[in-house]
């Protein structure tokens, strides 16, 4: 034995170590993936091996070659295998390889589970660490569910109470403070509101740190705490403006950090050095300024020139910023000198990136606050069109939707926007060289849309339906085409419109021949939407073509086809349209299906049975009067409601011409513009053209003024010059109508859905009062709602008033609904299932396999039975709900629990039980504590002094409509009896000031002291021969559920995970929290469950199978 | 947070890759050529933020990099962290392998990329900055070094003796191959601390 060892140490020398590795692959550089290949193949025999250091090298070489790009996760097996060493050595190893390649969807990252616990609680500090750090870095959902609590440990705290936690590291030493801060800033960012209690805790640390990590993150923190709290800026300032001026705090705020890097520079040789710091100020000066113009846009304008300077700074980065900038300092004046600035640049730009980014920006520049500072909406067209010049860009799509944007909303610029799309069309050769999506082809999509539906202003229609035919456009995506083939229809028509009057019918003829030959290249698309289109309006062409011959005039009706003219929607439209009055969109349409119709309960009931009440008889017959009546109210109906196309003018009006619209007067096109550009158009003549427009108009006015001046002579004679004219001096070129988007009739007005989605500040707007949602709530392994309620003055009440209790527990029920209504469908379910239990477990006076809380007098479980039949007894239960909620006669402070009891895997004699505690009531409730009367085998964990009957103080108040969570630790003697705990919380109503007492009963059953723990086939069956376990069964008869949903259910409530499942028959595991195990083999056979168990405490097993058969009872 | 940190030489081979986010490695390699692509061209005298990385996160993000003779050290980070705080820690960074590797130069990182990664585990934890200041970095680390030599004891001994003779027996291989000047300059900076 000890020559093997020996001899394993000799041979690990020989090994290829990491070193020899690299060293063989600088060698082997002609042929290195080969050289790699036959690396890889050492490896793998390395693995197989059972020395650990032998595999750890092994490992070690694998992380080197993931860096190179390998894919090693073959090895993620042994990886763990090295992660479970027990010397720190290979321990490290394998967490840098497990951190380096284990994502999600590695299975074997389960496996992990158990190690990473049993390294967390390691006394060996650096295992923790290294384990911690692995963990950050391959952490899946599973995995930090299972681990959340040993994390807690870790930080001893829970961490919805992180500030807690955080009070805690602020004692110790200043490396964990400044990974808390570290850590609650990252928190933070996502959901300000949590922590803005702890803003005097951070002020204090603010001023008192001297860790310049610590500071920035507090100041970030900051940063994202003051939009919420105004007042917390004024503070601010003094310490702040206390800490840029501090001599010995090198702060590292931009200011001081110049001082920082100044001194840094030099240290260095050469002086290019200090250049860098000056291009990293200026970059950092105008990340601020884009700052700073959110909220002081004034201030930022000034410096215009100095940021349009930046635009032209060699550095790529610093160009991004200024051009952030520049959105917000354009003005009616300015715009077109900044964009042809930025045309230049578009033109010289290498890199897609920037040009794509320089693309946007333009775009952005000129949309901004709906065309507002654009005065000339023929300069923007032709700035599109020339943008579309641009190669490789990505955002055709952007252009596109401009330039429908721009022809449909601004009326006078059709003719000129036609003209320029016709231009586009016959050039599209030069476009559809690139058909990657979201291409620059894009922009034929808009071109031929604004053709065919404005084709009225077209000169030569018949030149652009050809070149909207010609075969070469098949290259196109098939959106592209379908768009071309319908517009194509739309050309036909004008065309055929123009020929009416004409004796000579040839070129009506020659142009359905044309269609008619072009088309079926379209008809053969593989796209559906192009070829339907096609050979639908082929067909038509086609008889048309027919009617010409005989000479019939038919362009009237083909022009019908396209008739109308689309208004633009606000894209707000829909969300405006106000609900009429009485219709309520949470209303169930049908009658709820009734809450005993459990899927598990009975599923085939839904497909065998057919409820008498549901089957309506189809045929009524129905008399002329109820007609009638019926008639009039779905007139009614209509009429108030805002999606019926109504025969009322105000619908009509899309289709004929708007009165409206008629009555804006649409000025005189300037014609010093040249409407008609020959070839593409040159943005650059507008710009000049404008400049003149611009000098005529001013000298004009100042002709008037000085006219005026003399008039009034006397008057305030101080403008002696009208200085630079203002904004508002410039008027547009030609009065551009820009068309109102259109909102729905009597939409409502809001201010709300103005934010742009883009704004960085809007995760800011999270509701922190409102309940987590189930998706951000921490795992708890199981829970019931249950009604605990009740004041004991309402106890005594109900006692009195027995009828009246099946009604009040139903509307508590409908409470519980409500209050989820929002979360989506599955949790509703779960829900159900778990009222549904509930009610079984009261009728069988016992309660449910795990845990159970809230004091249910006998009595009370008399009324729940009947209950139980009301609610077989379907819909008409929950009609009376909403009354009987308005009689409840007392200042209810209802509060129910949700609890949840777990084992804690670090002490075998520690149970811990979360509590929820919900405030049910309208008033505030506050001083509640918590206590449980000990019994022999289980206490309740108090503080060091308190008595054995002190309570437990809840550390929290609970404002109404709120729920929070406790935690109470336990200390459990004996795990192998289920037991029972009475106690009793007590609070204050704030508002009646008076003390009120809750009741109830924890029940701690044996599942709640299993805790699931993954396990082999290998080692269970080892387990199973090692012959220590003594052995115990159980039949269940009469179950039909699937039996995946029976091995779940058993997984779900008793904490067992399934090792191997092989047809009907599964095998099972599951450890308590003092280390027994428990093995299962579930057989399923005609409705009979049979459950083979072992343990080693046999007293446990008969009880967690007496559970398991409650839970099977009860469905 | 910090999103990748990557090291990689004048030539574009990545000397050590860390990511906190989950890439194939396929994506993992393209990020590196990307980033190595962006930061390469860029001249000395420019700025130390760049932009426009399509393929990590994309426009929140940002590649903050220092360029130290033959290496690259790039962070690439979202809009979480400050420019000029992550500057200071690439700085710490280099320094602390400064003193690790007593004069380090990129040989040192090509041979020891495991300790490397040791010492920036102590440094960064799964994206978050853990520990700014170098001494206690150092400590730490020396710390586990020695748990690492304690644990190897007598068995480890012939090891380390084989792999220094390895080392002997190939001349081919000294420590300024081919490379000028590999040492990584770090100017000393009294006022970070």
């Amino acid at each position: 034995m000890a020559l093997k060892i020996v001899k394993g140490s000799i041979d690990r020398m020989f090994d290829k170590n990491l070193q020899d590795l690299v060293r063989g692959i600088r060698n082997h550089k002609e042929d290195e993936a080969k050289y790699i290949s036959t690396c890889i193949d050492e490896i793998k025999q390395e693995l197989k091996q059972d020395n650990i250091a032998v595999k750890a090298n092994a490992v070690c070489k694998l992380t080197y070659l993931q860096m190179l790009g390998y894919d090693v996760s073959w090895a993620a097996f042994n990886i763990v295998e090295v992660m479970s060493s027990s010397k720190f050595t290979y321990k490290r190893i394998g967490y840098l390889a497990a951190s380096q390649c284990f994502h999600e969807s590695t299975d074997v990252i389960m496996l992990t589970t158990n190690q990473i616990r049993k390294d967390l609680s390691s006394p060996n500090q650096y295992d923790t660490g290294v384990a911690l750090t692995g963990l950050s870095c391959f952490v899946t959902p599973d995995l930090a569910r299972d681990l959340a609590n040993d994390i807690m440990t870790l930080v001893s705290s829970h961490s919805r109470a992180l500030s807690v936690s955080f009070v805690r590291f602020i004692r110790q030493s200043l490396g964990v403070q400044s990974a808390a801060v570290n850590v609650i800033c990252e928190l933070a960012r996502r959901n300000p509101k949590n922590y803005l209690s702890l803003a005097p805790l951070f002020f204090k640390l603010m001023t008192s740190s001297t860790n310049n990590w610590v500071l920035i993150k507090i100041i970030k923190l900051f940063g994202a705490l003051t939009p919420l709290e105004p007042r917390l800026g004024k503070k601010l300032i003094e310490p702040l403006t206390n800490l840029i001026h501090s001599s010995d705090s090198e702060l590292i705020v931009p200011l001081s950090c110049i001082a920082v890097l100044i001194s840094l520079s030099s240290g260095m040789p050469n002086h290019s050095a200090s250049h860098v710091v000056c291009v990293i100020v200026k970059y950092l000066g105008l990340l601020a300024m884009s700052k700073i113009l959110k909220t002081h846009p004034k201030s930022v304008q000034s410096h215009k020139d100095l940021i349009l300077q930046c635009l032209d700074d060699k550095d790529e980065s610093i160009r991004l910023r200024a051009l952030d900038l520049l959105y917000g300092m354009v003005s009616k004046k300015n715009l077109m000198e900044i964009v042809k600035k930025l045309m230049l640049h578009v033109d010289k730009a290498e890199g897609t990136t920037y040009r794509d980014e320089l693309l946007t920006k333009i775009i952005d520049i000129c949309s901004q606050s709906n065309y507002q500072y654009i005065t000339n909406f023929e300069w923007y067209i032709s700035i599109l069109v020339e943008l579309t010049r641009l190669e490789g860009t990505r955002h055709g799509h952007l252009i596109a939707s401009q330039m429908l944007d721009v022809a449909i909303r601004v009326k006078a610029i059709r003719a000129f926007a036609v003209a320029q799309m016709a231009t586009l069309l016959d050039n599209a050769h030069l476009l559809t060289g690139n058909t990657q999506r979201n291409g620059i082809c894009e922009v034929l999509y808009a071109a031929a849309w604004i053709c065919g539906e404005f084709s009225e202003h077209l000169e030569n229609p018949l030149q652009t339906l050809e070149a909207m035919l010609r075969p070469k456009v098949a290259t196109l995506p098939g959106h592209i085409q379908a768009v071309y083939v319908q517009n194509a229809a739309k050309l036909f028509a004008t065309v055929l419109r123009s020929q009416e009057g004409n004796t000579d019918s040839t070129t009506a003829q020659e142009t359905s021949q044309l269609m008619i030959d072009r088309l079926p290249l379209f008809v053969q698309s593989a796209n559906l939407e192009v070829q339907e289109r096609a050979s639908c309006i082929l067909q038509l062409v086609k008889y048309i073509q027919k009617l010409q011959q005989k000479d019939v005039e038919v362009a009237e009706e083909v022009s019908a086809l396209f008739a109308g003219e689309l208004n633009p929607v606000a894209p707000k439209a829909q969300k405006k349209v106000p609900v009429p009055e009485g219709l309520d969109l949470d209303a169930w349409i049908n009658e709820p299906p009734s809450e005993s119709e459990s899927e598990d309960e009975k599923p085939k009931a839904i497909f065998t049975k057919e409820e008498p009440k549901h089957s309506r008889p189809r045929h009524t017959e129905v008399d002329e009067k109820e007609l009638a009546r019926r008639r009039e109210a779905r007139k009614q109906e209509q009429a108030n409601n805002p999606f019926y196309i109504k025969a009322s003018p105000s619908s009509q009006k899309v289709y004929q011409e708007t009165p409206g619209v008629e009555h804006i007067p649409v000025v005189q096109i300037d014609l010093s513009v040249p409407l008609k550009v020959p070839g593409l158009p040159m943005s650059d003549q507008y710009v000049k053209l404008e400049e003149e427009r611009r000098q005529k108009e001013r000298a004009e006015k100042k002709k008037k003024e000085k006219k005026k001046r003399k008039e009034k002579r006397s008057g305030r004679g101080k403008k002696h010059d009208s200085g630079p004219e203002s904004e508002e001096d410039i008027t547009p070129a030609h009065m551009v109508d820009i068309v109102t988007e259109e909102m729905p009739e009597n939409a409502l007005p809001s201010d709300d859905d103005d934010k742009d989605p883009n704004d960085p500040h809007k995760a800011l707007d999270i509701d922190l009062d409102k309940p987590l949602a189930d998706s951000e709530k921490l795992p708890v392994r199981s829970h019931r709602p249950t009604e605990a309620p009740k004041s004991p003055a309402e106890d005594g009440d109900t006692e009195s008033a027995a009828p009246q209790e099946p009604k009040k527990k139903s509307s508590k029920e409908k409470k519980e609904k409500k209050k989820d209504k929002d979360k989506d469908r599955k949790v509703r379910l779960k829900e159900k299932h778990f009222q549904h239990l509930n009610m079984k477990s009261s009728k069988h006076k016992k309660k449910k396999q795990k845990k159970e809380k809230e004091e249910k007098e006998k009595k009370k479980k008399k009324k729940h039975h009947h209950h139980h039949h009301h609610s077989d007894g379907g819909g008409e239960e929950s009609v009376q709900n909403g009354t009987v909620e308005e009689e409840e006669p007392l200042p209810v402070s209802l509060c129910a629990c949700v609890c949840d009891i777990q084992g804690n895997l670090q002490d075998g004699s520690q149970v811990v039980v979360s509590v929820i505690f919900e405030n049910k009531c309208n008033s505030f409730l506050k001083s509640m504590e918590f206590n449980v009367l000990d019994s022999l085998n289980s206490k309740l964990q108090r503080p060091e002094g308190a008595g054995p009957h002190d309570g437990l103080t809840v550390p929290f108040q609970l404002p109404p409509g709120v729920s929070n969570e406790a935690r109470f630790v336990f200390t459990v003697q004996s795990i192998v009896m289920p037991q029972k705990l009475k106690g009793t919380l007590t609070f204050i109503v704030k508002d009646s000031s008076t003390h009120e007492k809750l009741d109830f009963k924890l029940h701690f059953t044996c599942t709640s002291y299993l805790i699931t723990t993954p396990c082999y086939s290998d080692a269970f069956a080892k387990l199973l021969e090692s012959g220590d376990l003594k052995g115990s069964s159980v039949r269940l008869e009469g179950v039909n559920m699937p039996f995946h949903h029976l091995l779940a259910r058993i997984c779900f409530h008793h904490h067992f995970s399934v090792v191997e499942r092989i047809d009907s028959c599964a095998s099972m595991y599951s450890r308590s929290i003092q280390g027994h195990h428990v093995c299962l083999l579930v057989k399923t056979a005609d409705q009979t469950v049979s459950i083979d168990a072992k343990c080693d405490e046999p007293s446990l097993l008969g009880n967690v199978l007496d559970e398991i058969k409650q839970t099977f009872s009860q469905c | 947070m910090i999103k990748a940190i990557l090291i990689f030489n004048n030539h574009g081979k990545p000397r050590l890759s860390k990511f906190y986010e989950h890439y194939s490695e396929d994506t993992e390699q393209q990020i590196i050529r990307e980033t190595f692509h962006l930061v390469s061209k860029r001249d000395e005298n420019v700025c130390n933020f760049l932009e426009g990385g399509m393929l990590i996160g994309g426009s929140d993000n940002k590649l903050i990099y220092r360029h130290y003779a033959t290496l690259y050290f790039v962070f690439c980070v979202d809009s979480s962290e400050s420019e000029l705080g992550i500057l200071d820690l690439i700085q710490v960074f280099v320094e602390t392998l400064d003193k690790c590797f007593e004069n380090v130069c990129e040989l040192d990182l090509i041979f020891h990329v495991d300790k490397v990664h040791n010492i920036l585990a102590e440094m960064v934890m799964g994206g978050m900055v853990l520990e700014t200041n170098m001494n206690e970095i150092i400590t730490q680390v020396d710390a586990q070094n020695k748990m690492e030599k304690s644990e190897a004891g007598i068995a480890g001994a012939p090891a380390r003796a084989v792999s220094a003779v390895k080392n002997m027996n190939l001349p081919e291989m000294p420590r300024n191959i081919n490379i000028g000047d590999i040492s990584i300059k770090v100017p000393n900076l009294p006022s970070f601390k």
